[in-house]
């Protein structure tokens, strides 16, 4: 881990280095791999990647890897758990001086929003109840994406998904997994987007020299599971930020603070109508009745939040 | 040297103890927490130099035990019944993982019906994971077992993580005298963990337990672990050795016992064993030619020491403390696919399932399994599977159904057991069980 804190200002700050290598098996436009692309950059190699199933279990497939560093797969419930044995093994071996500190590694958690919000709530709840020094990164594209977008925890509402298709879509509410994580105290916690580089480089930053349990979901526009085109990732990535369907925030000291503030917040409309999974609420006619609600839950959440 | 009074999993917890374990990932559970407990202590007074992590399943806790023990440090965990299949997911994938560790598994009876008490259905859900497994009588066979577990799942031939399984309540609260090995001998036999090249440090970045595409390098690395398990029965036997020369007491991968002249053989594992022996005793005594035969190591699975032992006797009674539900025995099973086409196979080759849930094997019963036996010699017809259970049994049940409300529907047709003579013995044991019943109890009006 770096001992001196990297600053980012401006876009030009961000790391010209890339870590990760190109020609992996994710999607066109996934927006996962581009957040994590950001996030290896500001973390560096010598990190050890706990993953659990899901997309990005795809990344390292037997005899390749996109990455510098290390990388453990565990299983879908339970990449916490990996977490916390790799992290203590490497605190004893350091301790009893079988290696030095210089071969200690950052111990990352890499899991989908699946396995976050469902399965592995309950090893994640245990690290954080035991202080464990980590930090988990969460991609979230709202559904089972490796399996081809069943409705998960982090299903929003109103959505189709492959196991939603009806008329209304899915009808439950996504889960608030920041405010599950903060119930928790840790030390750290922030959303983060990959179409916002800056933003995510200052957060990933702070996160190297806080100890304990740091945690990010990375809000993770998904063309395949989201129906549209590739090439629109970062558009649908900014939309949700602007729209302020996906508040970047950071919780701190007990203290929720957003980091990036809306000038003049866009309609959601304006978000929901760049995604196939969304056609529903526009044609053949509108669903007015779910577009308000949707709508009036953005108003409602932007009405407390509070700023630097 | 001298000898204390230990429970199995006193005796189990002086394993890890003395094998300096590095670090203990736990999860409670009856009847194993004692182990756990025992560690934590020795842990807080400072005479045992390991970390241990409380954690929120046996799930979590297999991967944290999996996970450091890939990443360079000598790992001990414990578990039982429930908490063994909550876990099975990552015996799975820790034993491909080839992850070097030991786990004590104190076995019990599966739910449903929810049961504290022992029986090896758990352990034998296992079987097929990867874990190695060696089965102990006694609380010295115990501490021993586990100090022999080390060597054998860090043998870089091996690299096998392995489950030293302990009877429920009939090893684990159960005092036995015990010789607390002398530290420094154990040291001599187990010396420091070699990681190899299992670690995650900073200067050689390695990937471990990546996704394969396709069959053909699965298959690859499916193979190469069993036949690193197979591989594992004579390391076992080295390692056995070492330790007979050692500290003077022998395991080999299979116990016989008067099964040289033996016509008929017991053939089974666990605490029960003991049992067996005491049965094989006065059966000799009455003049029959009865031996036993008891499994140390199941997996892997000691196929030809087995066939070996079993080599032109008469008859074989396996008694088997599992059920596999719609099959039966699962040792005896396995016992027939190792016997089957050998040269001196023993023409009988009977199944009897008991002891489940605790329910104990009287002597009696012994006694029966060999005239059984003996009768089908003479006649030359293996007897059907028989569920060992007894006239009072039924009737107990049939009081508890009575006050539960119930319509018995299904009947066990029932052995009665007389006093401990060797051959009042005659077994009926067919089954009529058309009707499906369980512990559902039915509320009084």
């Amino acid at each position: 881990m770096s001992e001196s804190q990297d600053v980012f200002h401006r876009m030009k700050d961000l790391p010209t280095e890339h870590l990760l290598g190109g020609g992996t098996p994710m999607c066109a436009g996934c927006g996962g791999l581009q957040a994590i692309h950001e996030i290896y950059d500001v973390l560096g190699e010598n990190t050890v990647f706990v993953n659990a199933a899901g997309c990005m279990t795809m990344l390292a497939n037997y005899p390749y890897t996109p990455f510098k560093g290390s990388w453990f797969y565990t299983a879908m419930a339970s990449a916490p758990a990996g977490a916390q044995g790799v992290r203590d093994a490497l605190d004893i071996l350091v301790e009893k001086k079988r290696i030095s500190k210089e071969e200690d590694l950052n111990v990352v958690v890499l899991t989908g929003d699946g396995s976050a919000n469902g399965m592995g709530l309950s090893s994640t709840s245990g690290t954080i109840e035991r202080n464990l020094d980590y930090l988990y990164v969460c991609y979230d594209n709202e559904g089972y994406g490796n399996t081809g977008q069943q409705t998960s925890g982090g299903t929003p509402h109103g959505a189709k998904t492959s196991t939603a298709k009806g008329e209304l879509g899915f009808t439950g509410y996504k889960k608030d997994l920041f405010s599950i994580w903060a119930s928790h105290k840790p030390a750290y916690l922030a959303t983060i987007i990959g179409s916002e580089p800056l933003d995510l480089a200052r957060k990933i930053e702070k996160t190297k020299h806080i100890t304990g349990p740091k945690l990010v979901i990375a809000f993770s526009p998904c063309p395949t599971g989201w129906n549209y085109d590739p090439k629109e990732s970062v558009k649908v990535g900014k939309l949700a930020v602007k729209t302020g369907v996906w508040p970047l925030k950071e919780y701190i000291d007990g203290k929720v603070i957003h980091t990036i503030k809306h000038k003049k917040r866009l309609p959601v409309e304006e978000y929901l109508k760049t995604q196939g999974r969304f056609d529903h609420l526009f044609y053949p006619e509108r669903n007015e009745k779910i577009l308000k609600d949707i709508q009036d839950r953005i108003d409602k959440y932007w009405e407390t939040a509070v700023f630097t | 040297m001298s000898k204390v009074l230990l429970t199995g999993n006193g005796a189990s917890a002086w394993g890890a103890r003395l094998a300096r374990a590095d670090y203990v990932p736990a999860f409670p559970i009856t009847p194993q927490t004692e182990i756990i407990e025992t560690l934590s202590k020795w842990i807080v007074d400072g005479d045992m130099d390991c970390r241990m992590v409380n954690m929120d399943s046996e799930h979590s806790m297999l991967t944290a035990a999996g996970a450091a023990a890939v990443t360079g440090v000598r790992v001990f965990t414990a578990t039982s019944s429930q908490g063994l299949l909550y876990a099975m997911e990552m015996l799975y994938s820790t034993a491909g993982w080839r992850a070097p560790f030991v786990m004590a598994n104190v076995s019990r009876g599966l739910s449903a019906p929810i049961t504290l008490e022992s029986d090896h259905n758990d352990i034998l859900a296992a079987r097929d994971s990867g874990f190695l497994q060696i089965h102990c009588a006694t609380c010295q066979d115990i501490l021993d077992s586990t100090l022999i577990a080390y060597r054998l799942t860090e043998d870089p031939r091996v690299r096998l993580p392995v489950i030293v399984n302990l009877d429920g309540f009939y090893l684990s609260f159960t005092r036995e005298p015990v010789e607390i090995p002398d530290t420094k001998r154990v040291d001599e036999f187990i010396g420091p963990y070699d990681p190899e090249n299992e670690r995650f440090t900073a200067n050689v970045p390695v990937s471990q337990a990546v996704a394969v595409l396709g069959g053909t390098p699965y298959s690859y690395f499916r193979y190469e672990t069993h036949l690193a398990a197979q591989k594992a029965l004579e390391v076992y036997d080295e390692i056995a050795e070492e330790f007979a020369e050692k500290f003077g007491r022998h395991y080999p991968s299979i116990e016989t016992y008067q099964c040289d002249d033996a016509d008929s053989v017991f053939v089974m594992m666990g605490s029960f064993s003991t049992k067996a022996k005491e049965a094989v005793n006065q059966l000799r005594k009455a003049g029959k030619k009865v031996g036993l035969l008891q499994y140390r190591l199941l997996r892997p699975y000691p196929a030809k020491a087995i066939s070996h032992a079993l080599k032109n006797k008469k008859a074989v009674g396996v008694i088997d403390q599992n059920i596999s539900i719609g099959k039966g025995g699962v040792l005896h099973t396995e016992l027939a696919s190792a016997l089957y086409g050998q040269t001196g196979a023993p023409r009988i080759l009977a199944s009897f399932i008991g002891g489940l849930g605790g329910r104990d094997i009287p002597i009696q019963e012994f006694f029966k399994i060999v005239d059984t036996l003996e009768e089908a010699t003479k006649t030359g017809i293996t007897p059907e599977p028989r569920l060992l259970f007894t006239s009072q049994e039924m009737e107990e049940v049939r009081k508890l159904q009575a006050i539960a409300n119930q319509i018995p529907t299904t009947t066990i047709d029932t052995t009665t057991i007389d006093t401990a003579t060797v051959d009042t013995a005659t077994i009926d044991t067919t089954i009529d069980s058309n009707n499906k019943t369980s512990t559902t109890q039915r509320s009084t009006d």
